[in-house]
């Protein structure tokens, strides 16, 4: 039975409440039961066309030759599609925030990094039709040497996976080889702790395996427009993405979905629209792009595997004093999410404990593995198992109960966290409290005693100095060169997040990708395309950077008494160029239109 | 490739498609005929989301052939409720949160439905084998099982 504790965050509750409790209906429910919600699947259109993708039999090869001749004649192909014909072949999804480098091609051109990879593509009349002719394409391949493993791919001369990335890890900020966090000494700390425990944690990649496959209708609508039966889990992510790949303005997409047939994470890489959207527009016609149960199991995006390393530095009285995690993301061969679930991780250090020195360094790693993505809480689920183990094996060590060493170490309202951000609202204890005892979980008085209200703050509100690292990278730009022993008060150190916005044929001198020719009836397949028009309508702000202050938290003196004073300030460095996502939007479909 | 004429009931109408001999039935409810309540999830009779009834059995239309069809009587959700009036399946799953997605309710309807032609006081468990070939990814089962039982009237109904 479910019950409801009101006595927790009473005096925050507004008790006003008058849904709570009631059984209500989900307005989704009729369509469900009587077969009438229609999945992005569930439409007819008049002569359909049917897209299947010739995929990469190699981990890592490079592309000696692509012969579609045969492909192209057979019977009932309509079209087939190389990486040439797609306006920007080259996409990072989260690019649409200015975040990270394109690096993934929609059909590879010179190289394929993993296996599974979109080569060509054909569109013909029926599912039969295509697949047939996909085994007509031949593609000469040099198999290159690979690499699976996170670590092995950070060591020098590890075979490189994606160019983009030419050290095989995501760069932060574009310059930094993975996220990092310090907070007090953690060396120190070590030396100083009475026990100190190094655990090994490996994560498997795990599939979504949703009920409804990966996939997309595009058809050719009225007034121009390309009508998208989706069943991406972002509707709007997803028409951003494919409107950047196409170089169409956005307002040509007509995106509908909502319905999504079990993502669960695994929606929202975009992975069929683009394409289906191509082929709508080469051919005239309504163009189906599904995966199979097969593609969608060994190539649909997977959770990431990862592997993290923890250390922690306990007291006997069983008080952790230091923990350090090292983790590597392996986001298979290109980017698509797993930038993100690297901060994600960063965030959710050390776990909802108050340790006064914390350290991490979260790597994201590309390997030749298929890109991973988003699952459920990605980034946090697998770093918090590893904690949550972490914490058992440590009160094993010391010799206490693991609940009660969970309620020992919690935090409490008004504790720092590493995050320089004061705990508020926590609720471990009592959550801890409540489960044991729902458990018939025997606790102490003690850790019955205990409350989340109590004990915080004080000594563990503090900000404790922390050292720059050997490569004294932690700090400002122009304190990075600084001697690695030099201290400075941790909290006054905020990298600037900006950054050159990073677009294939955007603003960085490139060539602006090619429109796609709209489709005549009669018209030889191959047109050259035609010249982009010029730009009736230029933004202001396209060429004006947003001026970015640069945020630089000083400790008030008083809440920093243990530490000398900040040293005053330099003159912040200029503001390096740079955009606001927003602008970034109009820049990335070529430019604004009417 | 020549198509071949096939007739059948579906849903009490008659109905004519052409279709190639190597089709399955699933391909001409929803391709040929635009009955979309049954889906593709697998191709491969594991996932159970394409269930339809053939003369009341329950059956994969994924690997069912269309012309092995020919004036059989097709069942799928489409019509299980009578006009406005829900089928008790339909109104228990309502009633239960027994779809969240979606997207297996339809395979599950019609597993259940013919669980309760044959059985219409099941078990728990007979619940259970009744339903083991639909894949649920999202409920957990469990909602799926109390709706059943509850449209079947039982008292065994265990809610989470």
């Amino acid at each position: 039975m479910l019950e409801f504790r009101k006595d927790v965050f009473a005096d925050e509750r507004d008790d006003n409440l008058n849904v709570v409790g009631k059984g209500l209906q989900r307005q989704d429910m009729p369509g469900h039961v009587t077969g009438r919600t229609r999945f992005f699947d569930d439409h007819a259109f008049e002569a359909l066309r049917h897209l299947k993708v010739v995929r990469s039999p190699h981990h890592h090869a490079r592309i000696r030759n692509i012969d579609i001749t045969a492909a192209a004649r057979a019977p009932g192909v309509k079209r087939v599609l190389r990486g040439a014909d797609v306006p920007l072949n080259k996409n990072t999804l989260l690019s649409l925030i200015n975040f990270g480098k394109d690096d993934e091609p929609s059909l590879a051109v010179d190289k394929v990094r993993y296996k599974g990879e979109p080569v060509i593509a054909i569109i013909a009349e029926s599912e039969a039709a295509a697949l047939a002719a996909r085994k007509l394409v031949r593609v000469d391949y040099d198999p290159l040497p690979t690499v699976f493993d996170v670590e092995e791919a950070l060591k020098p001369g590890a075979p490189v996976v994606n160019e983009t990335y030419p050290h095989n890890h995501f760069e932060y900020h574009d310059k930094y080889d993975h996220q990092k966090l310090r907070f007090g000494d953690t060396e120190r700390a070590f030396r100083e702790a009475d026990l100190v425990v190094e655990e090994r944690y490996q994560m498997s990649p795990i599939e979504h395996a949703p009920t409804e496959t990966n996939g997309s209708i595009a058809a050719p609508e009225h007034n121009d427009r390309f009508i998208v039966h989706s069943c991406a889990q972002g509707l709007f992510f997803s028409l951003g993405t494919t409107a950047k790949i196409l170089n169409l303005e956005s307002n040509r997409l007509h995106f509908v979905g909502g319905t999504v047939g079990g993502g669960f994470g695994g929606k929202v890489d975009t992975l069929t629209e683009p394409l289906a959207v191509l082929g709508a527009m080469l051919t005239g016609r309504p163009v189906r792009y599904v995966l199979d149960r097969e593609e969608e199991m060994l190539y649909g995006s997977p959770r990431g595997a990862e592997r993290i390393y923890i250390k922690d530095g306990l007291r006997r009285d069983g008080r952790i004093i230091a923990r350090h995690v090292r983790s590597y993301f392996d986001a298979g061969a290109y980017t698509r999410l797993s930038s993100y679930a690297g901060i994600k991780c960063t965030a959710h250090i050390p776990g909802p404990y108050s340790i006064p020195n914390v350290s991490s360094d979260v790597y994201v790693v590309y390997t030749n593995r298929c890109p991973s993505t988003a699952m459920r809480g990605f980034g946090v689920t697998a770093v918090d198992f590893a904690l949550e183990v972490q914490m058992d094996k440590l009160a094993h060590a010391v010799g206490l109960d693991p609940v009660e060493f969970r309620i020992l170490n919690a935090y409490r309202d008004g504790d720092m966290k590493p995050h320089r951000r004061v705990a508020k609202n926590t609720a471990l204890i009592e959550c801890v409290q409540v489960a044991a005892e729902k458990a018939g979980w025997p606790l102490s008085p003690e850790a019955k005693r205990r409350s989340s209200l109590a004990g915080g703050g004080g000594e563990r509100a503090l900000i404790r100095a922390t050292p720059l690292d050997e490569r004294g990278r932690i700090g400002r730009p122009e304190t990075r060169t600084a001697p690695s022993h030099q201290v400075l008060p941790a909290g006054t150190q905020r990298i600037p997040v900006s950054k050159e916005p990073v677009s294939q044929g955007a603003n960085d001198g490139r060539p602006l990708p090619a429109l796609v020719p709209l489709h005549e009836s009669g018209r030889p397949a191959a047109v050259p395309p035609p010249p982009v028009p010029a730009p009736a309508y230029q933004p202001a702000l396209a060429s004006q950077p947003l001026p970015i202050s640069t945020p630089t938290y000083q400790p008030a003196a008083a809440s920093a008494p243990a530490y000398p004073p900040a040293p005053p300030s330099p003159a912040p460095p200029p503001a390096p160029q740079t955009q606001h996502g927003a602008v970034r939007f109009s820049s990335v479909f070529g430019t604004r239109r009417r | 490739m020549a198509k071949l004429p096939v007739q059948f009931r579906l849903n009490g109408s008659d109905r004519a498609a052409f279709v190639d001999p190597a089709e399955n039935l699933l391909n001409t409810l929803r391709r040929g005929l635009g009955d979309f309540a049954p889906k593709y999830g697998c191709g491969q009779g594991t996932c159970g989301v394409c269930t339809i009834l053939i003369d009341g059995e329950p059956h994969l239309a994924c690997l069912t052939l269309a012309i092995a069809c020919e004036g059989r009587a097709i069942e799928t959700v489409s019509g299980m409720a009578d006009g406005a009036d829900l089928h008790p399946l339909q109104a228990a799953f309502m009633e239960n949160f027994a779809a969240q997605c979606g997207f297996c309710t339809p395979g599950m309807l019609t597993a259940a439905r013919a669980l309760l032609a044959k059985n219409p006081t099941p078990t728990r468990e007979e619940v259970i084998e009744g339903i083991a070939g639909n894949i649920c990814r999202c409920t957990g089962y469990e909602p799926i099982i109390a709706a059943i039982l509850a449209a079947a009237g039982s008292r065994d109904v265990r809610r989470a």
